[in-house]
């Protein structure tokens, strides 16, 4: 090795380490950010380090790819926090896309001198690549509304799916027995582009949190496998590292909602449903004079949002009413479902940004045992994630997720733009109860109009 | 080792291996020390990543995208070397990869330290308030 070498080699070990000290940082908001200025700092010595590469003879592609990805990646650091969900889809998109190219580059470059081991772990990058660039994109299109959130179902899917990947993964073995016979290359990647778009469209927007993770999960291990292809270590650990990011995010996800990995990819939730929820009496419309006497004279307040929240983006809305409130002398929290909203820790990111500190938002196993003792529980555009038909109707196709039992206050009112049923499809007996009072209408302009009727209680 | 590891074909890869042992092929001991970073790697990312708490997982989703953006500097040699054949080619998509890397890189950071800016104590979120 030459002292180049040696000098990007430390470079690498510099980073990893930066990078572990970075994720460490985020289990406390109050180090999170020192620890990402860590592996900010990593990133740059790799990437100073690897300019030094003695392969390297050629910078003007280097300097296009550098600007012009910094030039479409400042500005979406920029985007408002309500369009999280899409813009990471998006860049879970762009890490699968880098991982891919680099693996199709290094096969048109070396083509069957690549042996068996590095062509094994290129095949897996490059598949796992492929199937996340375009799985991003249908989940990026969905959260962004351009295209249905529903399921999309057609007939013989999980042939067709079954199909696709069995030719996928028969050209991988054909290509690594014959690595000169590039036909067999390119048809798995297009076949994982293909696969990709079919793993994503028959979830619903719903069952985004689980898919989102996933899809981070996949990213990640295309680079860990990138790593292997390069011999590169710090490409190997930071890929593992967000691999298993992904990966545990989706398992909490999928805890979170009761349901397995499989019936979440394959069940297609959120289709016409045909298992019955049978509700008894009526819904009882309030309005915003009795909610807000209701709230001004009420010792504990507690506000459950949901994706609703972010639609309306009635954050800032919220927070006032909550301030309001707490001026008043209300205790004022916040209850979040592990999946509310459309990816994990959605509805923490918009109240923080709406300046609600963090020590007022609990999660739902801190909040249950307080319900009994709390006047009022609002909940805004959430709806199967206070569903009590999942603690106790067995037959509910929620059955068994855990809940926010709002149902257990001593009161509750619903913001709700209309009658109609919730994202799933799913009836809420929550909405029927004698309890529950429901307000109809924009979540942002009820709670506007709610903070404007408490300044005159 | 290495047909072990990824051949479920055993015999005729090895048939490969054997004719293809240039220097770009992986030598066992790399792999077996590959495979080593890659499961402790996995075992250290458990363990640091499920002490962050639900109020930090979207910023964790964004860190850690920031963080997998580091394949840019397999992309970097990939876009600035010189090869006898497919110059062009692997030039191109060399730069696509440079920049979707660097996409990663500058927004995944910066978006993560906005969003982290926002997470504030209640103490210190009082004194703006008078402000």
């Amino acid at each position: 090795m030459s002292y180049a070498q040696y000098f990007i080699e430390a470079t690498y070990l510099i980073a990893s380490c930066l990078f572990i000290l970075g994720l460490k940082g985020l289990s406390h908001p109050d180090t999170a950010r020192r620890g990402m200025i860590y592996a900010a700092a990593g990133m740059a010595a790799a990437v100073f380090g690897t300019l030094f590469h003695p392969d390297i003879h050629n910078y003007i592609y280097i300097a296009i790819g550098l600007i012009l990805g910094s030039a479409i990646g400042i500005p979406m650091a920029m985007v408002p926090m309500t369009a999280m969900p899409q813009r990471t889809a998006l860049s879970h998109a762009f890490g699968a896309l880098a991982a891919s190219m680099v693996g199709i580059a290094e096969y048109v470059i070396h083509g069957a001198s690549l042996g068996g081991a590095k062509s094994g772990a290129l095949g897996l990058e490059v598949m796992l690549g492929s199937l996340t660039v375009t799985g991003s994109l249908i989940a990026a299109a969905k959260l962004q509304e351009m295209m249905r959130g529903t399921p999309i179902m057609f007939k013989g899917q999980q042939v067709v799916n079954l199909g696709l990947f069995v030719t996928m993964v028969g050209s991988y073995m054909a290509w690594l027995v014959n690595p000169a016979t590039a036909v067999f290359f390119y048809v798995m990647v297009t076949c994982a582009f293909i696969f990709g778009i079919l793993l994503v469209i028959p979830i619903g927007a719903a069952d985004m949190p689980v898919v989102m993770s996933l899809l981070n999960s996949y990213a990640g291990l295309s680079s860990a496998a990138t790593g292997f292809v390069l011999g590169n270590n710090v490409l190997i650990i930071a890929g593992t590292l967000d691999g298993f990011s992904g990966f545990i995010l989706s398992i909490l996800m999928c805890r979170a909602m009761n349901r397995s990995m499989t019936n979440v990819l394959f069940g297609g939730f959120g289709a016409p449903l045909t298992a019955e929820t049978t509700v008894t009496g009526s819904m009882r419309e309030v309005t915003v004079d009795d909610v807000a006497v209701q709230l001004a004279y009420a010792n504990q307040v507690v506000f459950v949002p949901g994706y609703g929240m972010a639609t309306a983006q009635a954050q800032h809305a919220v927070r006032e009413l909550g301030n309001l409130l707490e001026e008043r002398g209300v205790s004022v929290k916040y209850a979040i479902h592990p999946v509310a909203g459309r990816m994990p820790g959605h509805m923490n990111v918009l109240l923080a940004e709406a300046n609600v500190p963090y020590s007022s938002l609990y999660e739902m196993e801190q909040i249950n045992p307080e319900m009994p003792t709390t006047d009022v529980a609002v909940v805004i555009g959430a709806n199967d994630v206070v569903n009590p038909d999942a603690r106790d109707n067995p037959k509910s196709l929620i059955a068994g997720m855990p809940i926010i039992e709002v149902d257990r206050a001593k009161a509750v009112v619903v913001l709700k733009r209309g009658k109609g049923k919730g994202f799933s499809g799913l009836e809420n007996p929550l909405f029927f109860k004698p309890v529950t009072g429901m307000l109809y209408g924009d979540a942002k302009s009820s709670i506007t109009n709610l903070t404007q009727a408490i300044q005159k209680v | 080792m290495e047909h072990l590891v990824f051949h479920p074909l055993g015999f005729v890869a090895a048939f490969f291996l054997l004719k293809s042992s240039s220097e770009q092929t992986l030598s066992p001991a790399v792999l077996i020390a590959s495979l080593y970073v890659f499961v402790l790697a996995a075992f250290l990312g458990y363990q640091v990543i499920s002490r962050v708490p639900p109020l930090l997982h979207t910023p964790l989703m964004s860190a850690t995208n920031a963080i997998s953006g580091i394949s840019l500097i397999g992309s970097l040699v990939i876009a600035g070397s010189h090869y006898d054949h497919h110059q062009m080619l692997a030039s191109i998509l060399g730069c696509a990869a440079v920049t979707s890397a660097m996409i990663n890189v500058t927004g995944g950071f910066l978006i993560t330290d906005r969003m982290l800016k926002m997470f504030r104590k209640k103490e210190t979120v009082k004194p703006e308030e008078k402000k």
